[in-house]
């Protein structure tokens, strides 16, 4: 288990690395630089966003039983352009499993305005906050893991909002 | 003798109800008994902690305050237990989230606080076994202790405050109050910022003065 988490950390610290020198190697960041020094700056990820992260959740109709709702928008960093057909993980500990259990685990696909909405189950408290994860992990664009932290544990509904990056 | 009983009672209601009413929490539904366990042992642990300044102290009716000095390194090593159930179990339960707290590096708030107390309590239990190989004198180990002990009790509050979990949010900071309030009585009554600067003019004015004269000694 451990191992399992320790090679996803590195493998994720190792593959920002790679990545931030590929985008200054390539001809593109000339390009995007200038763009988004004007326009609307890419999320970064939150700390402690890629826990309990698995690679590959299948995309489903919903997670489990659902009553919970987890929305947002993905759009491009630069312009905020909306993104269509963009792939979003979102995992939590729910009424129905922890974060690790894979039944926990879900993806869904961004609509034609780039808007993202996956039922789950109730979100609970664990490790003394109320809290989602989410992850963009495709190619397109630069990986980002996000932590929403619920303002009530009552709520029945989370948003996160990415804004990416070409990988 | 009345007063001795509500003294326990009053006790025992600190202690017991928060541990009461984070046990009927129903977050317990969705956890793992590891999980769990290590919740309670976090929630022991501070329970734990409002006994030690009050054995130290010799505020507990019907115990000797020897009684109390005996008990007290006794207590502080269940503490340390109690710490590494805790610590161990939420390894268990979710490692990667474990290890962000014990490098600093968790989103959460309240970790840092959790693990900064956790190692001045491994701190002080080190002292308390290692002090009379290391030599160290009696003021010293005390200053010691007293810093130590300053940042357990304000650590460990201020990450259990800052939790969102199974404990009751009343029960659980008017424990707190109750841990911070016989510290600050224990650390005002045994005096031992005074004492040692008496004890310091003591040592200039007559070097063979026998040091703790004054009141029972303590340590």
């Amino acid at each position: 288990m451990t191992t399992v988490v320790l090679n996803r950390r590195t493998l994720l610290a190792a593959g920002g690395a790679v990545l931030a020198t590929g985008v200054s190697a390539t001809g593109v960041s000339g390009l995007l630089v200038p763009a988004r020094a004007e326009g609307l700056a890419p999320t970064p990820s939150m700390r402690g966003g890629a826990n309990n992260y698995t690679k590959g959740a299948p995309i489903v109709e919903r997670i489990g039983k659902g009553g919970f709702w987890m929305t947002g928008t993905v759009r491009r960093a630069g312009d905020g352009a909306p993104l269509a057909g963009q792939r979003i993980q979102i995992w939590a500990h729910t009424t129905e499993g922890r974060e690790n259990d894979p039944q926990s685990h879900g993806a869904t696909l961004t609509d034609k305005n780039g808007v993202f909405r996956l039922e789950m189950p109730q979100i609970v408290p664990v490790f003394g906050q109320p809290h989602g994860h989410l992850a963009y992990d495709s190619d397109e664009f630069k990986t980002v893991f996000l932590r929403p932290v619920m303002p009530s544990a009552k709520d029945t509904a989370l948003e996160a909002h990415f804004v990416l990056q070409p990988a | 003798m009345a007063r001795a009983a509500l003294t326990w009672v009053a006790l025992a209601a600190a202690v017991g109800v928060p541990i009461a009413l984070a046990a009927a929490s129903p977050l317990h539904a969705w956890r793992d008994p590891v999980y769990i366990l290590a919740g309670f042992a976090g929630i022991i642990a501070l329970g734990v902690m409002l006994f030690q300044p009050l054995l130290i102290g010799g505020y507990l009716p019907g115990l000797s305050a020897r009684f109390g000095r005996r008990a007290h390194p006794w207590v502080g090593g269940a503490l340390v237990v109690a710490v590494l159930i805790h610590v161990g179990g939420l390894w268990i339960a979710s490692p990667p989230d474990m290890i962000d707290a014990l490098l600093f590096s968790s989103p959460t708030p309240f970790s840092p606080w959790g693990v900064i107390a956790m190692w001045a309590i491994f701190a002080v239990a080190l002292l308390a076994a290692l002090r009379r190989r290391l030599g160290l004198r009696l003021r010293t180990w005390r200053t010691a202790h007293m810093l130590l002990a300053i940042v357990i009790v304000a650590g460990s509050v201020v990450h259990g405050l800052l939790i969102e979990g199974t404990m009751e949010t009343v029960s659980k900071a008017a424990l707190c109050a109750l841990v911070i309030a016989a510290t600050i009585k224990v650390m005002a009554d045994l005096r031992v910022w005074r004492k040692r600067r008496t004890l310091r003019g003591e040592n200039l004015t007559s070097p063979g003065a026998a040091p703790g004269s004054p009141g029972p000694p303590r340590c």
